[in-house]
């Protein structure tokens, strides 16, 4: 169980990682490379989607766990844990946003865009905030090969944030930019 | 008059997925936004091939802009 749930969260962590990293994609309305823009939508699905599988193994094998120590209220309600409570408090609050996310998303048609893109935003807020758990409460999170992996993931994550706020972003930002000729 | 893939064009932003979905029906102006090849160009006819297709984009679409409206 322990190991487990360790090893789901570095999956998750990972799957989460390109799950974000593909939304931003997908947001600029570029394909990638051969794969055209409603299969990089569907892997952003499909990735988010499978991240939140190994999250729900991640959180299901820890409450399990003995050694662990977790209860159902750390599940939900975070910073009440009994080990390291406030990183532990950081991986429950990405659970809950990422449960937001997965039901806002799945619901998009029901709900509405400016509903769904209002807890959508919170994306970015989740991320950092599970690397900070898997840093901060990880038996492994200090050790040389999690922080080299984990500083190519900022990396990335902060490259791909600034070319969002950019103002190339948009596949057509050039036309609509340009005055009526 | 068939179905019809209605296009609110207060909603689209030319992301481009339901033209890469739909080519045959379907062209992109050079802001992206989606121009039927012919006829209406906000309710767009789909034929008998192209439904499954439709419900796709419909499905996809990130602005939540398309939506299928069946002929009575």
């Amino acid at each position: 169980m322990w190991a487990v749930g360790r090893m789901s969260g570095f999956v998750a962590l990972a799957l989460f990682t390109m799950t974000v990293l593909l939304g931003i994609l997908t947001r600029s309305g570029r394909p990638l490379l051969a794969i055209p823009r409603f299969s990089v939508t569907l892997l952003h699905r499909n990735l988010s989607l499978l991240a939140t599988v190994f999250l729900l193994l991640h959180v299901g094998t820890l409450l399990l766990d003995s050694y662990a120590q977790l209860n159902i209220v750390d599940v939900v309600v975070p910073f009440l844990g009994s080990f390291k409570p406030f990183w532990q408090g950081l991986g429950t609050v990405a659970l809950d946003l990422v449960l937001a996310l997965v039901v806002t998303g799945l619901l998009r048609h029901r709900i509405g865009q400016r509903a769904f893109r209002a807890v959508h935003w919170f994306s970015y807020a989740m991320w950092p905030i599970a690397l900070g758990h898997a840093i901060g409460n990880g038996t492994n999170g200090g050790n040389g090969w999690f922080l080299a992996g984990a500083s190519i993931a900022v990396l990335l994550l902060a490259a791909a944030t600034a070319w969002r706020v950019s103002a190339a972003f948009l596949e057509t930002s050039k036309v609509r930019q340009g005055g009526l000729s | 008059m068939g179905d019809t893939l209605h296009i609110d064009w207060t909603s689209c932003d030319g992301r481009g997925l339901c033209t890469e979905l739909l080519p045959q029906l379907l062209a992109r102006d050079d802001w992206g936004y989606p121009l039927a090849r012919h006829g209406d160009r906000t309710n767009v006819g789909i034929g008998a091939g192209d439904s499954q297709a439709a419900r796709d984009a419909v499905a996809l679409c990130p602005r939540l802009a398309l939506s299928l409206k069946t002929a009575p």
